[in-house]
């Protein structure tokens, strides 16, 4: 490894719940996440190099709310922080850049999101076009449905295999103790279900959920003091497609394809992907070239647990936990943000 | 010790108007919607998109060759909303479809009215409902509805069917541009619903005032008094647990003089907003002193809380009308100097 590279060496999450009682600003649920996180390697707040956060400001309900989330870091003396108003994976990139430009040799990434707060189905109508999509208040579950049905009318998939998506999630969330969903459910039985918004079941959808997570990164010169086996970050990128809804092929996820490439997606065992609905796991594994030789979610992935601003930074968290334990040697991870996959971050890592 | 108890909720309301300047493109577009008309841009490889969009999405060059399309086209996805939700177009069921407009080579995001999801399928043919009253937006488009016994369209970008359709012929006769003055303005009402928490320690501090009492908190680690308690010392990041009961006096840090009227002002200006440091506290919070000629007021001034008729307490620092001169000698600067 050489000077600038750089590794994930901490991981904690609060639990994925239905609802949280505590504040939007998070502060209850990151007190104890940041507390693990730290404890677990070692280090004191003070010796953080960089802070980065994501979270949003619709979610909670009032302006730049990730201010007092700050009281969790203990803020005072000011610290080197900042945030964005995305999903904290790519708070990651951020940090990942500090890092690589040799300012800081560690860097502590958060997200948190109450997403029981609102109604996060209109919350979510915010992030739209503003001009001539949001004035509609699309909700976010029909405008997951629209992608699904294109992609079930061009035989790209079928109901079936959207379910096998969910029973499989849920059955290997059975190991992760901070799912909000899991156990076993046949598939016949999910599609013998009432439609949500059809094309789309209740399965198909990730549920409600609040939650947070924490990685830690650290230069090359850091790394393995705090880790035996650290995730060494090989490849992190991320593209964007335009806004216009009906402009794009939803068929497909041109983002994802072109940001697993840059990152150098080819020969990874496991992968961690945030599809907060079931026909997203299917265009993502197919953007990334996935095969079935490939553990996909082991966690269980975004259908049994999706902090909103949380769930993509998670995954990154997930997949180097893979890494770290000697159970892979090389894996994805990938987080999304915006109507419909439309931005989509891949991260490489290995042993 | 804290005892535990549910923190304190409420509904939050959260509404304001965005108001958007949508410039020449898409203001262009919100005219023509005034008028009835639709009109799409011409994209950099021929694509007309529908809405406008300001820049080609491949090569982000400008656009501005504009072409009118029809208002009638083509399904091309939808999903069923049973239930609608507020601000949604339509009151009953409907479906969210993607529809591509005659002469159009992307798709419009809108609702159908068809009744049920059973009559709903992809390459049905739809026509847009206009709204009575227009404005200039895209609800100016009430919805689109079924037309009854179209032929379905192939529904197939490359078909040789659209050939001809409105979009294409722009040798026709000569467009009427009038009224198609950009929309200058465009305003979107919105209206999000939450319920607010307060953390466990905030919750005992407004449990408090309830009964007349200020319950600050003391920082297990540096030992600070702060009111309100916090979820977390900026200090230290952990959560502030002995409970310290401060008396209703302290003194004034820092003030400024409101002469400035706003809407929903409850006090004639002037009047004082001023930082209180209660004695025994380690934060200041901002609250009105009253009682003097606003000139009078001044930092390190003794100050203490004028209550409300114990009748109209509630869960809220309210409760306290105002803090007024308590008459006592003036602190020491170096008393609050790192309290600033």
């Amino acid at each position: 490894m050489t000077d600038s590279d750089v590794a994930v060496v901490g991981f904690a999450q609060a639990p994925n719940v239905r609802a949280t009682s505590g504040t939007t600003n998070g502060v209850e649920m990151l007190v104890p996440v940041f507390e693990e996180l730290l404890s677990g390697t070692g280090m004191r707040t003070e010796d953080v190099g960089f802070w980065c956060s994501g979270s949003s400001d619709y979610l909670a309900g009032r302006a730049f709310s990730f201010i007092a989330a700050i009281d969790a870091i203990g803020a005072f003396p000011p610290i080197n922080e900042s945030h964005v108003e995305m999903d904290a994976a790519w708070a990651l990139y951020e940090a990942w850049v500090k890092i690589r430009t040799g300012e800081v040799d560690t860097a502590l990434v958060y997200g948190f999101g109450k997403s029981s707060a609102g109604e996060l189905r209109r919350v979510l109508a915010m992030q739209l076009d503003p001009y001539f999509a949001a004035p509609l208040w699309p909700d976010s579950v029909g405008v997951a449905g629209l992608q699904a049905r294109l992609g079930l009318e061009s035989g790209a998939f079928a109901e079936q295999d959207m379910a096998e998506v969910a029973a499989r999630s849920r059955a290997d969330a059975e190991q992760n103790p901070h799912a909000q969903l899991s156990g076993r459910v046949l598939v016949a039985e999910l599609l013998a279900r009432p439609y949500l918004a059809d094309p789309l079941r209740a399965h198909d959808c990730a549920p409600i959920t609040d939650g947070a997570s924490a990685v830690l990164l650290a230069s090359a010169g850091r790394a393995r003091e705090l880790r035996d086996r650290p995730a060494w970050i090989t490849g992190v990128e991320h593209r964007i497609e335009s806004a216009e809804l009906g402009g794009r092929d939803l068929t497909a996820s041109p983002s994802t394809a072109d940001a697993g490439r840059a990152a150098g997606a080819e020969g990874v065992e496991l992968a961690e992907l945030h599809a907060p609905f079931t026909h997203q796991e299917l265009l993502l594994r197919d953007a990334l070239g996935l095969d079935g030789s490939v553990r996909i979610n082991p966690s269980g992935g975004a259908l049994c647990g999706n902090p909103m601003f949380a769930a993509g930074l998670t995954r990154i968290g997930e997949a180097a936990r893979r890494v770290w334990s000697g159970e892979a040697g090389k894996v994805l991870a990938h987080a999304t943000s915006g109507p419909a996959l439309q931005q989509n971050l891949v991260c490489v890592m290995e042993g | 010790m804290t005892e535990i108890a549910e923190p304190l909720s409420a509904p939050l309301e959260v509404g304001f108007d965005y108001t958007r300047s949508p410039g020449p493109v898409l203001g262009r577009f919100a005219a023509g919607l005034r008028q009835r008309r639709i009109t799409g841009v011409r994209g950099s490889d021929g694509r007309v998109h529908v809405p406008a969009v300001e820049h080609d999405p491949v090569t982000a060059a400008p656009l501005d060759e504009f072409v009118e399309v029809g208002d009638t086209g083509t399904v091309r996805s939808w999903s069923w909303i049973p239930e609608p939700l507020e601000g949604q177009p339509l009151p009953h069921g409907f479906a969210w479809a993607l529809v591509r407009l005659d002469g159009a080579d992307t798709a419009l995001l809108h609702a159908v009215d068809a009744g049920s999801a059973d009559r709903m399928r992809t390459g049905m043919r739809v026509r847009a409902r206009w709204a009575a009253e227009r404005v200039g937006g895209i609800r100016d488009i009430a919805c689109f509805d079924p037309v009854p016994d179209g032929p379905d369209s192939p529904g197939d970008a490359d078909s040789p069917d659209d050939a001809g359709a409105p979009g294409d012929t722009t040798s026709a006769a000569p467009r009427d541009d009038s009224g198609l003055e950009p929309v200058q303005l465009l305003t979107t009402p919105i209206h999000l619903h939450y319920r607010h928490s307060a953390s466990p320690e905030e919750s005992r501090y407004l449990r408090g005032l309830a009964e007349g009492r200020l319950l600050g908190q003391r920082c297990p680690a540096c030992r600070k008094v702060y009111i309100p308690p916090r979820g977390a010392c900026p200090t230290d990041g952990v959560p502030t647990e002995q409970e310290v009961e401060l008396p209703d006096t302290g003194i004034v840090t820092t003030f400024c003089i409101v002469n400035v009227p706003f809407l929903g002002q409850r006090i004639t200006p002037p009047y004082v907003a001023a930082y209180v440091l209660l004695d025994g506290a380690d934060i200041a919070f901002l609250h009105l002193v009253l009682g003097c000629a606003a000139e009078e007021v001044r930092m390190g001034m003794r100050v203490r809380a004028e209550w409300k008729p114990r009748a109209e307490w509630d869960t809220t620092l309210r409760n306290i009308d105002h803090f007024r001169p308590s008459g006592e000698p003036d602190a020491p600067y170096e008393s609050y100097a790192h309290h600033l």
